[in-house]
């Protein structure tokens, strides 16, 4: 047999690329290059259909009804999205802090305050708990737009921001369900510095939806 | 070359946390509680200054608006992918596979603002 086939055909049960980087962290980053691809096509969608909708409602300027004589407000809510985006900043920092506390597992913890920062299960916690509360900030939102008379189909407004925002949320659903089976697997066995890649994977992702928020609140939410 | 890849290639699980070359075990040398505490206190700051300038009505109709909150967006994007992210301490292939789509997009971006009449190059 050669030894091409025999090393292929033995069981294997590493992950390593050439430059001793694992696949699977070399996949992530791969995989989140593609999405930035996919969330500036949906950016520049909304950019594109900007201030071009015939009806309202509008994002910043209030809008009359010509048939109806209705008065629609501006219906984007500054407040109430920037505390959503402050929840996903902090949702950040608990994510590191949980990633941080699986790689220093089998270290020492001497004062409270390590074994605080030391407690994986806390953190990820926190960090679903975040991404949770955005998703409810989130549905409040949609929900609220809907009765205000804006729905994904009232005019190009709605069209790409309900698309854009929508696949923001499900990406946020996304992580938080990869984070709850994290949260699984450190209760069923312990999440220990060797799993620390599974985490760190999982942190590459969130962060990702969290830059990508970022984003989405300048171009969407501030600017006029 | 070759040796040092076939000795790595056959880790068993349970040496996937001290698998990384030297090289590669230098560059996850990632940074702790002390900076990451600091990096979310700058993120809060900015969007809470992101935020007092969208309600600045002198400020949000003046040319300057738009301009500083890209730069503003830019920054914490930047922060977010280097220390959260750790692309600052990471392997440079990681780095060349984030930026290099990114790259790619906004030009695509900023070339379909163009297309469709959303920027503007004044010719003489």
């Amino acid at each position: 047999m050669p030894a091409s086939v025999a090393h292929t055909s033995a069981p294997t049960s590493h992950h390593y690329t050439t430059l001793g980087l694992d696949s699977r962290k070399v996949a992530i980053w791969a995989f989140i290059g593609s999405e930035c691809m996919l969330f500036v096509s949906l950016i520049s969608t909304y950019l594109i259909y900007k201030g071009r909708s015939i009806v309202g409602p509008f994002p910043h300027e209030t809008w009359t009804d010509p048939a109806t004589g209705h008065v629609f407000k501006p219906i984007l809510n500054i407040p109430v999205t920037s505390a959503s985006t402050f929840v996903l900043l902090m949702s950040s920092l608990f994510m590191v802090l949980a990633l941080a506390a699986v790689q220093n597992k089998e270290k020492p913890k001497h004062t409270r305050g390590e074994r605080v920062l030391g407690n994986s299960k806390l953190w990820l916690w926190m960090t679903a708990i975040a991404g949770a509360t955005f998703l409810g900030f989130q549905a409040f939102e949609f929900t609220s737009f809907v009765h205000e008379g804006l729905s994904i189909r009232t005019n190009l407004f709605g069209s790409s921001f309900f698309t854009l925002t929508g696949f923001h949320g499900a990406h946020v659903t996304a992580g938080v369900i990869w984070l709850v089976t994290l949260l699984a697997i450190d209760y069923r066995r312990g999440l220990g510095s060797k799993d620390s890649l599974l985490v760190d994977i999982a942190a590459l992702y969130w962060h990702f939806v969290d830059v990508i928020w970022i984003v989405i609140f300048t171009l969407v939410y501030l600017i006029k | 070359m070759m040796d040092s890849h076939a000795s790595m290639t056959n880790l068993p699980d349970s040496a996937e946390g001290q698998a990384h070359t030297p090289r590669a075990e230098e560059e996850h040398a990632h940074p702790d509680w002390s900076i990451y505490w600091k990096v979310a206190l700058i993120l809060t700051l900015i969007t809470v200054g992101e935020v007092w300038a969208f309600y600045l009505p002198s400020f949000a109709a003046s040319r300057g608006f738009v301009p500083t909150l890209l730069f503003l967006s830019g920054l914490k994007f930047t922060i977010v992918v280097m220390f959260y992210m750790h692309l600052k301490y990471d392997h440079r292939l990681f780095r060349v596979l984030f930026t290099g789509p990114l790259l790619v997009a906004s030009i695509t971006l900023i070339g379909l603002l163009f297309l469709f009449g959303h920027l503007h190059i004044k010719i003489m």
